[in-house]
């Protein structure tokens, strides 16, 4: 049995590395491969541009439309609250904003660690809420592969792990701690291999979307 | 002569990956919004319409293909190739219950344009042999005789000759030099024949010139709705060589949806060169009038009327002020549908649905998201600027036991001309 | 050598009152969480007993223990207690030396086989003996024959315990920890570096008292002193949960007393009982000065990843994986792009147009 401290030495040190190489590789090789197949020139006449409405898109489609709000208010309501207490216990507790700062040189003000404590927990609530959902709706549950629930699992780790860790659920600290980080570094890895990828692709995508129907001069 | 095949399927496909798709597959988080979106979903609450679903071919080869990942996953044997028997399976999917409408793409979270992608599907089906029945005869006559109903110029000309009676105004053919070459469509020469009648008066008023080609009269374009773009070409191909032989400077499409779509948008796309001449659906050009003053009318309509956007104008072309200008030109008690504009539902006949007789009863279940909304406003009559949108509503307010008309709006802009001649 | 005087006896001679006695013995008891009822049979046990052997073995060390030990040398009641113990061999405190002083500690060896307890601090060097003996015996060799007659082994010290600074990468002596050494005898780590003063006595109070050892944790440390964080003893907690952290030594949150996480402390990870019991007889602590803590009773805190990164700080060499990543990730990347545009390339320059003629021929 791996004693605690090394274990902890050992997700900070080469597991890092590794997790961090196989993420930067794998986001990279996703990126080159949308980019460099590029789009064929368009040679109808435009009626709007393409720029300012893709920038647009990539910020308003996170709003539904109130039509599809009252047709899944769930996947809306629930969606919302994960995403916002997910990035809250990930950009706004001080402990991690560190983390950026000594690698990154960039940081900023974080929340108390109560608030942050109370967002990870909703998160985790809203996340298993969102399977739940997930097997019980008809479209969704025959929209699923093995690979969502997957990810399912991947995101909640960090998540209930870093929750364990804080509160010190898990004895020694060492072993908490290894395991949150284990567990991030388990993330890294699928990431660039699972619909993951959309928290940097969806902006690509909806870039094209706002900027094909802006071409057309139509608000997307 | 060779065959259709599902490797020459396959290649369509291929050929239609862009960055554009590639981003689209990878953001798809599987969340099905896009289902609540679709009135074939809606309406069936059949999850197998979800519209990313009808992808899943075109994502195959995405995957396998196209990334790195894909590619592992292949060779180890963890991916589903693409088959012959798959492809039977989503023809369903991809012609019956899909009107191209683009309503998903508007909805979807991550930003896919499912629409857009559907359309690059097609392209694979076709090439692989997959297209309904229906389409493909509409295509053969499209090609061959000039007309996807099979209606030639001859047939045309007895209409030109009643109205030219009726009217006592000249509708030429073939003038050399006129300001507009305009299309029609076989279904709004079959079925609404007043509206030759109507942009005849029209243009007599705004004081235009104008042109039938007798090459090339037909606006639609049964390529774009089977999703060959070799078909596609050959009936752009047409219209934009008369146009040039007759070296006219814009060209109108009619109240037809698709038809502005295929020759505003893909047109030049298909011969892969900008237009020598502008492109119009008869409504954005009556608006322009309008607007400069140059159509004049007097009175207006009073009962209750409500509007119903084709996609192919409205969300897929941005073409939603200009009947709404015009609407209120001519209408005293005009109230739009409740999600209406970009948000408006599919009356679900579009993109070739009713063309195919398979989809009879799917279309007519994705109709009562369209009856739904009409119940919410319950109006008298129900404008709209495309044949193809007016036969299902007619059709499917009859189904249904409603007896509210359909008008066109041009039509109806022309009753309401200020003119010398009477109806 | 052993003496007839128990230290009942030595300590009245000294001048020690029963009271006095009595409140040193109420003070170790509560150290060691043990109820008040059990103090007069804390009381009676160190009264009666008698001054054990103690051999103290020094191996890759600094000193720094044993310096940290004698800051109980002070006419207190540990001291005492100290003299009691027959501390038979010492280094740094025995008068005797060169063969004189290793004759004394096989004497002792053998009078009191079996009994003796066994200090150790340092840590053993197993690449090349070598790097450290006494009288030209190894390390391990000392260690091995001294713990055949020890009644228990004490490793004093994070070298003892865990491998400590030699033993901090590269390693370049091999250094390994006594508990790695040492089997089919009880062996209590007392880490820290060095541990805290009383943490040590008490330790040996407990042994003396009740014969048996203390609680251990999963390191083999005693419980009553190495049951807590330094984290969740620490008087600077709420400025953690508020939020409220110090960004450098000597700026407005450092002089307020704030928090220390962002400077590096290692409070969350680390098990001693710093925080409570302080050094210099409660004087103060590392936090209490304004310096993080370093985890210096905890494994391998040398090689943390740095006295003044932050915890949450992986200890990997972020950037330069980044880089080199990066570098490979675009040439992969442009690698499967072209590779991507020559599939469709290929596609588009064989593609047959599809005729209606075709379309007609599908069944």
């Amino acid at each position: 049995m791996i004693n605690p401290m090394d274990f902890l030495a050992w997700v900070r040190g080469p597991a890092f590395d590794i997790a961090l190489a196989v993420f930067v590789v794998g986001m990279l090789v996703r990126l080159l491969e949308i980019f460099l197949l590029g789009r064929r020139p368009n040679y109808a006449q435009a009626r709007g541009g393409e720029w300012g409405p893709g920038l647009r898109t990539m910020v308003s489609r996170s709003l539904a439309d109130p039509g599809t709000f009252k047709r899944a208010p769930f996947n809306v309501i629930v969606g919302w609250i994960w995403h916002v207490g997910f990035l809250i216990a990930l950009l706004l507790f001080v402990p991690h904003i560190e983390l950026v700062k000594k690698t990154l040189g960039i940081g900023w003000p974080g929340l108390p660690n109560p608030v942050v404590d109370a967002a990870s927990a909703i998160a985790i609530v809203a996340l298993v809420a969102m399977l739940i959902h997930r097997v019980q709706h008809p479209v969704m549950r025959f929209l699923s592969t093995f690979e969502d629930y997957l990810t399912w699992t991947l995101t909640l780790l960090p998540l209930l792990t870093g929750y364990l860790a804080y509160h010190r659920l898990i004895n020694p600290y060492p072993l908490a701690l290894g395991l949150h980080i284990l567990s991030i570094e388990l993330l890294l890895i699928a990431f660039p291999f699972t619909k993951l990828t959309h928290a940097v692709t969806a902006f690509i995508a909806r870039w094209y979307n706002g900027a094909i129907f802006g071409r057309k001069g139509v608000r997307a | 002569m060779s065959e259709l095949s599902l490797e020459r399927g396959l290649q369509a496909f291929r050929q239609e990956m862009d960055a554009a798709v590639a981003a689209f597959f990878s953001s798809c988080v599987h969340c099905g919004l896009c289902a609540e979106a679709c009135p074939f979903f809606v309406e069936t609450q059949d999850p197998k319409y979800t519209p990313i679903h009808k992808l899943e071919p075109l994502r195959l080869v995405w995957e396998q293909e196209f990334t790195l990942w894909g590619r592992i996953k292949r060779t180890l044997g963890l991916s589903r190739p693409v088959t012959d028997a798959m492809l039977a399976e989503w023809e369903e999917l991809l012609y019956d219950s899909c009107s191209m409408c683009g309503r998903c793409s508007l909805v979807c979270p991550v930003g896919n344009d499912i629409q857009y992608m559907v359309r690059k599907a097609r392209e694979g089906m076709v090439a692989a042999g997959h297209a309904p029945e229906g389409l493909i005869g509409a295509a053969a006559r499209a090609i061959r005789i000039g007309s996807p109903m099979g209606l030639k110029f001859k047939t045309l000309q007895v209409q030109i000759e009643h109205v030219q009676a009726d009217t006592g105004l000249e509708i030429p053919v073939d003038r050399q030099g006129a300001d507009f070459l305009v299309l029609l469509s076989s279904m709004e020469i079959i079925n609404f024949p007043e509206y030759l009648e109507a942009i005849a008066r029209i243009f007599e008023q705004v004081g235009i010139t104008w042109t039938l080609s007798s090459e090339a009269f037909e606006a639609t374009n049964a390529g774009i709705q089977i999703g060959s773009k070799d078909i596609a070409r050959e009936l752009v191909e047409r219209v934009v060589r008369a146009a040039e032989k007759l070296g006219v400077n814009n060209v109108i499409s009619p109240e037809c949806g698709h038809a502005y779509t295929a020759i505003r948008w893909e047109g030049p796309n298909l011969i892969e060169r900008p237009y020598p001449f502008r492109v119009f659906h008869i409504i954005e050009l009556l608006d322009e009038w309008r607007a400069s003053g140059k159509l004049k009318t007097e009175g207006k309509e009073s009962d209750r009327l409500t509007m119903h956007d084709p996609c192919n104008l409205a969300r897929k072309s941005g073409v939603i002020e200009q009947q709404r200008n015009l609407m209120n030109l001519v209408a005293e008690n005009f109230v739009d549908l409740k999600e209406h504009g970009r948000w408006q539902w599919c009356c679900g006949a579009g993109g070739g649905v009713s063309s195919n007789e398979r989809a009879t009863e799917l279309r007519m279940r994705a109709f009562k998201r369209k009856k739904a909304q009409i119940e919410e406003v319950a109006p008298e009559r129900i404008v709209t600027m495309c044949a193809t949108c007016r036969t299902q509503l007619e059709e499917g307010l009859e189904e249904n036991n409603m007896s509210i008309p359909v008008v066109g709006l041009t039509e109806m802009i022309a009753e309401h001309l200020v003119d010398a001649k009477s109806d | 050598m052993a003496t007839t005087k128990t230290l009942g006896e030595v300590l009245r001679e000294n001048g020690v009152t029963r009271r006095g006695f009595l409140k040193f013995c109420a003070a170790t008891a509560s150290l060691m969480a043990l109820p008040p009822s059990l103090v007069p049979a804390l009381a009676a046990a160190l009264e009666k007993a008698r001054r054990p052997s103690v051999i103290w073995l020094s191996f890759q060390e600094c000193t720094g223990c044993t310096e940290s030990l004698t800051r109980s040398h002070t006419p207190t009641v540990e001291g005492l207690i100290l003299e009691h113990i027959s501390l038979d061999y010492h280094h740094t405190l025995q008068a005797a030396s060169g063969d004189a002083a290793e004759h004394a500690r096989e004497d002792a060896m053998k009078e009191n086989f079996g009994h003796y307890i066994l200090v150790v601090d340092g840590s053993v060097p197993l690449a090349n003996p070598g790097y450290s003996t006494i009288a030209g015996i190894t390390n391990r060799v000392m260690l091995e024959e001294a713990v055949k007659g020890a009644a228990a082994v004490i490793a004093m010290g994070t070298c003892a315990a865990f491998g400590g600074l030699p033993g901090a990468a590269p390693n370049p002596t091999g250094a390994v920890s006594v508990g790695e050494l040492v089997k089919g005898k009880p062996v209590i780590n007392v880490s820290g570096c060095p541990p805290v003063p009383l943490v040590i006595t008490g330790v040996l109070a407990q042994l003396l008292t009740f014969g048996t050892l203390p609680a251990l944790d999963g390191y083999g440390r005693p419980l009553a002193f190495f049951g807590q964080s330094i984290h969740d003893r620490c008087y600077r907690r709420p400025f953690y949960d508020k939020g409220l952290f110090a960004e450098s030594f000597d700026d407005e949150g450092a002089r307020k007393g704030w928090c220390l996480y962002r400077l590096g402390c290692k409070g969350p990870m680390t098990y001693n009982a710093c925080a409570t019991m302080k050094w210099n007889q409660g004087t103060s602590w590392p936090v209490e000065s304004g310096h993080p803590c370093l985890g210096c009773a905890e494994p391998h805190f040398w090689d943390a990843g740095g006295f003044y990164e932050a915890l949450s700080v992986p200890t990997a060499a972020i950037a330069r994986t980044a880089t080199y990543a990066a570098v490979g990730g675009v040439a992969l990347g442009a690698a499967m792009g072209i590779l991507g545009r020559t599939t469709r390339q290929k596609a588009t320059a064989q593609r047959q147009p599809v005729s209606v003629d075709e379309l007609e021929q599908t069944p």
